[in-house]
């Protein structure tokens, strides 16, 4: 049990000398892409190896999350703590690993499938968020508290008060990285506020969204710092219990999540009188199932209390009737995972970094047909075509650009025309897209922008709770004129009623997965007609 | 009290198990949900109505959770299953050509089984690897970079297994 910062320091420190004699550590990626390519099985070979080689004291084989760059795994990096140089390995293959292991023996250099970390794809990304993800062993607490983990937690319940908490958090000007982009130390204010015997703490980690996978990735690499960063939810705002929702089809996130917390409350981290404090905090995972509409935060809490995930009306707000009825805090993963940093850097120098509307990074999930594929965090601020053409390296086989899809079946589509627009929450609207929780679809040139509208309208229909009119009956509506559309059988008039019909399930839909559902239509009109002309027939 | 239902069945004692741990909760439906799809492969309806019961919630009720989520099957699994991906990366990458290959050369409709149980066709709404986008997961395991080709040479592979 750690009761206090001394003791969280001394368990830190213990750690870091147990380290000490093992100056070389090889990392092996499991995150998802790695994983499905095996690196598991790389992992255990490496074990064996080491074991073999009787090099135990020296060598460390650690399972870490995920490194980034995506395309190229399976990725192992190799770092030395002495010389703290680090060399990052690409698309490993079993027989590239006894060529590793006798680096690692006789210092001798390893000469192909070197990933150079120096290149753009690493250089031009600022990591906060992801700054343990690849470094740290997830199913470790103790690595963790090693790499200052929960050292934050113990600090701010010694020295702060949780309106401090709050104020810090307002200043830092911290808003919700699930896409709304509300501002985060307001919201946990409107709870803290309210007076109440029970409140609550909600992650959401739904990530429904198709073509996105950076909250995945989040909870899999680095799980204890959010629970950290609820932890603290709580303490500012008075809640003494936390749910976080995942979906069922991330079992990884589960499983080390699941680990996490047990760790947490083994040590006493989470749970009574947290480090002899007032604060008592608990944390329960709550599993999704499958439904895109449950990223909506009523719909959300009523999934967790069992229910088919029907949205509702707002108001009353969660942070007046939330889970249970009781005031709640709807946070999304990567917002829980920016509170430690700022908390331990301070909100000035949070605020130093993006935009001044938008301050901090994101993370961003890069694919489709782009060369660098995989999971990037950069400043808020940083343009798509930095974003495209330098970290993600251009467009494969020679083809050009044609658009790039933001914020998935709520967003929109962007031409090449704007790709030197900054990316934050106000310049995304503007050109009739979203932030959203951070999917960036690239598309070239063969890309079918109708098509492409439709798949998105088609996944809204299928998603649809069907509790109001315009999203239930809207969403197949439009689906069936853009299917005149790509098979090009539409009429002059289908156009103008595809216009108007986006428009009123835009404007009277209940909750956000209506509102947004025409955005990919919309944005694709203005940017792409001409595609959509082509889909009107002649006779 | 052992229920009429569960009685012969050891994983009726298994669920019964799970449901006494979330203690017959009915905020935990979909908990239970998930533990007993765990258990016997899917949902049927006996099953539900057991839930409803020992959670004292109209069997409506679990029907309606029960058939709100994606995740929650109501019919048997075939003896090997693929999962295409339709995530927006797979999409474009011509997920929609492997399912359509696979949809035609076993002659049944996606969340379909082969009449001979030998084969389930489901798709996933994003299973998180865009980066290896198209993804099809073969009895769970993701296989990425696949031609439509490459894709139905991977579903040989697994069914001849």
């Amino acid at each position: 049990m750690i009761n206090s910062l001394e003791e969280l320091e001394a368990l830190a420190n213990t750690k870091r000398c147990n380290e000490q004699n093992c100056q070389e550590e090889l990392r092996v990626c499991v995150g998802s892409s790695c994983a499905s390519l095996g690196s598991e099985n790389l992992k255990e070979i490496l074990d064996a190896a080491i074991k073999e080689n009787d090099i135990s004291d020296a060598c460390r084989v650690k399972a870490v999350g995920c490194n980034g760059l995506c395309a190229k795994a399976p990725l192992i990096s190799h770092c030395n703590r002495a010389t703290k140089i680090s060399i990052l390995y690409e698309e490993v293959e079993e027989a590239d690993l006894d060529e590793l292991i006798q680096s690692v023996l006789n210092a001798a250099p390893v000469t192909h499938k070197h990933c150079d970390i120096t290149q753009d794809f690493f250089a031009a990304q600022t990591k906060i968020v992801l700054e343990n993800a690849g470094i740290i062993d997830p199913d470790d607490i103790e690595d963790y508290i090693a790499h200052d983990g929960y050292k934050t937690l113990f600090e701010t319940l010694e020295n702060k008060l949780p309106n401090e908490v709050i104020e810090e958090i307002k200043k830092s000007g911290l808003r919700g990285r699930g896409g709304g982009g509300f501002y985060t130390g307001l919201k946990w204010e409107s709870v803290a506020k309210v007076q109440s015997e029970q409140k609550y703490i909600i992650c959401n980690g739904d990530e429904g969204d198709p073509g996105a996978f950076m909250d995945r990735a989040l909870m899999e690499a680095d799980p204890h710092r959010i629970l950290e960063g609820m932890a603290l939810a709580g303490y500012a705002c008075g809640a003494d219990k936390g749910y976080i929702y995942v979906r069922a089809e991330y079992p990884i996130a589960v499983e080390k999540l699941t680990r996490a917390i047990k760790q947490a409350k083994k040590l006493g981290i989470l749970g009574e009188n947290i480090a002899h404090s007032n604060f008592s905090f608990n944390v329960e995972i709550r599993l999704g199932a499958g439904a895109f509409v449950c990223g909506e935060a009523t719909a959300l809490i009523t999934s967790i209390e069992g229910n088919r995930g029907n949205p509702r009306q707002k108001p009353p707000h969660l942070s007046d009737y939330g889970l249970f009825g009781q005031p709640t805090v709807l946070n999304n993963v990567e917002t829980l995972a920016n509170i430690v940093p700022i908390l331990k850097r301070g909100a000035q120098w949070f605020k130093s970094i993006g935009t001044a509307s938008s301050s901090g990074t994101k993370v961003f999930a890069l694919t489709g047909h782009i060369q660098n594929s995989g999971l990037v965090e950069v400043a808020m601020g940083t343009t798509l075509r930095t974003l495209i053409y330098k970290i993600g390296g251009g467009i494969p086989h020679g083809k050009k650009f044609k658009a790039i899809q933001t914020g998935g079946p709520s967003g929109g589509c962007i031409p090449e025309s704007l790709l030197d627009l900054e990316v934050d929450y106000e310049s995304l609207k503007k050109v009739g897209s979203i932030m959203g929780s951070g999917g960036m679809i690239v598309m070239d040139e063969d890309a079918n922008m109708v098509e492409l509208a439709r798949f998105f309208m088609d996944f809204c229909k299928s998603e649809s709770c069907g509790k109001c009119t315009p999203c239930r009956v809207g969403t197949v509506q439009l689906t069936e004129l853009l299917d005149k559309f790509v098979h090009k059988k539409a009429t002059k008039k289908d156009l103008e009623l595809l216009q108007n019909l986006s428009h009123v399930v835009k404007d009277t839909s209940l909750c956000g997965l209506g509102q947004s559902a025409p955005n990919p239509v919309l944005s694709t009109l203005k940017y792409f007609e001409n595609e959509y002309l082509e889909g009107i027939s002649n006779d | 009290m052992q229920t009429q239902l569960g009685s012969s069945d050891d994983r009726y004692k298994l669920l019964e198990k799970s449901m006494k741990k979330l203690g017959y909760d009915k905020n935990a439906l979909i908990e239970i949900l998930h533990s007993a799809q765990e258990t016997f492969g899917y949902l049927d309806k006996e099953t539900l109505k057991f839930i409803a019961k020992r959670t004292k919630s109209p069997y409506s009720k679990v029907y309606g959770v029960a058939t709100f989520y994606h995740y929650f099957r109501l019919k048997p699994k075939g003896l090997h299953n693929a999962v295409v991906c339709l995530g927006t990366a797979c999409y474009i990458k011509g997920a929609d050509k492997i399912l359509t290959s696979f949809e035609e050369k076993f002659e049944i409709k996606v969340g379909a089984t082969t009449r001979d149980e030998l084969l389930s066709l489901l798709s996933a709404r994003c299973v998180g690897s865009c980066s290896l986008a198209p993804v099809v997961l073969f009895d769970n395991k993701p296989k990425g970079n696949l031609t439509t080709e490459e894709a139905m040479q991977k579903m040989q592979e697994m069914l001849n297994d």
